[in-house]
């Protein structure tokens, strides 16, 4: 699949313009970016499984911009027509997000090491609890405000 | 006109200064009592040092034992990170230790050498030091490579150790990133210099102490 028809069934399908990664560089098929808003996360997800055939989900994480709040991050792909497709998001710092579990089985663990990262509650999620860190950790670590040097005893 | 010289004067670093030093200094684990050694064997050593002539079989007996120790150093393997493949690539057939007697064993207990390679972070030091804990005495550890070091090129991050030196007492630090076998294998011959110096009474030289 080209770049343009992507675009261009983006476009019809979900009525959001994608645009190329770089814009220096010309377009590639295999890394698009969209930005959909919240409300339409699982709808523009679907779309992308369904229509454009990307059923393989590479990441799910989240930028911190610290008063405009979370951007979700995910990339999915289609490994037949090589489409590679990163949709973005965001939303307010307290808010919710939906999940991608009934879509994406990937996005379990995924969900899971952005929550304990940042602080992001995915509803509908069946199982969110803490996956790497200790469980006697305190704070969400990858937040901008969060003190990289904030002292753990004994070890730090 | 007087016209300065181009030459900033810089006054000489004094170490007490340098604020990761005395970080290592606030920080480092030593042993408190020493190594653990039997009261009865330690009784007759002492006795037979003290003994008019004794101490040439002592000293003699010791400089035996101590080559003993060093030509079978089994060290146990914990390989963490990427310095794990630089100590495999160690034990292997090219760079081989197993000439110098060391017979790498996944059990703690039967180990004396504990080569710490890869980052530490917070969730894995109390596994780490209860391996130590199970090593029994007397044992050494060598910090392999900059994680184990001082924290590495994660030093700044929110789950690492900055450094192994703060879980374990360390003996030899071996620098790089990762060190290559041949600096690996210097490492473990200082290690051997050390235990050569290492006295029957549980005495192990300083840390600093020159070698030559």
């Amino acid at each position: 699949m080209t770049a343009e028809t992507a675009i261009a069934r983006l476009r019809e399908g979900l009525g959001i313009e994608a645009t190329g990664e770089d814009p220096k560089r010309p377009l590639d098929a295999r890394h698009l970016v969209v930005t959909v808003p919240v409300e339409r996360w699982i709808e523009g997800l679907g779309f992308a499984r369904d229509t454009l055939g990307c059923r393989y989900f590479c990441h799910l994480t989240a930028v911190d911009w610290k008063a405009e709040g979370f951007e979700v991050v995910c990339r999915v792909e289609s490994l037949e027509t090589h489409l590679g497709l990163t949709v973005k998001t965001r939303i307010p710092r307290e808010a919710p997000c939906p999940s991608l579990t009934g879509l994406y089985r990937g996005a379990l663990w995924m969900e899971r090491e952005c929550y304990e990262l940042f602080g992001i509650r995915f509803e509908g999620h069946p199982d969110l609890r803490r996956l790497l860190l200790p469980e006697d950790w305190e704070g969400y670590p990858l937040r901008k405000d969060y003190a990289v040097d904030t002292p753990h005893p004994p070890y730090r | 006109m007087e016209i300065k010289p181009p030459i900033p004067v810089i006054p000489p670093p004094a170490w007490e200064e340098v604020k990761d030093l005395q970080e290592w200094v606030k920080y480092r684990q030593e042993r408190p009592g020493g190594d653990q050694v039997s009261e009865a064997v330690q009784g007759l050593w002492d006795r037979l040092e003290h003994f008019p002539g004794g101490w040439l079989a002592v000293s003699s007996t010791t400089k035996v034992f101590n080559w003993a120790r060093k030509s079978s150093m089994w060290p146990v393997t914990f390989g963490l990170a990427c310095c794990a493949i630089e100590m495999m690539a160690t034990f292997a057939s090219r760079f081989d230790v197993e000439r110098f007697g060391m017979v790498p064993w996944a059990s703690p207990r039967h180990a004396d050498l504990m080569i710490v390679s890869g980052t530490v972070t917070i969730k894995m030091a109390p596994m780490l030091k209860r391996i130590y804990e199970q090593m029994a005495d007397p044992k050494w550890c060598i910090s392999m490579g900059s994680c184990a070091n001082s924290g590495g090129p994660f030093r700044h991050g929110y789950h690492v150790v900055k450094g192994v030196d703060r879980v374990v007492p360390v003996d030899v630090y071996v620098p790089g990133c990762p060190p290559t076998p041949e600096s690996l294998m210097f490492g473990i011959l200082k290690l051997h210099e050390r235990v050569a110096e290492y006295q029957q009474t549980g005495r192990r030289s300083a840390p600093g102490a020159p070698s030559d």
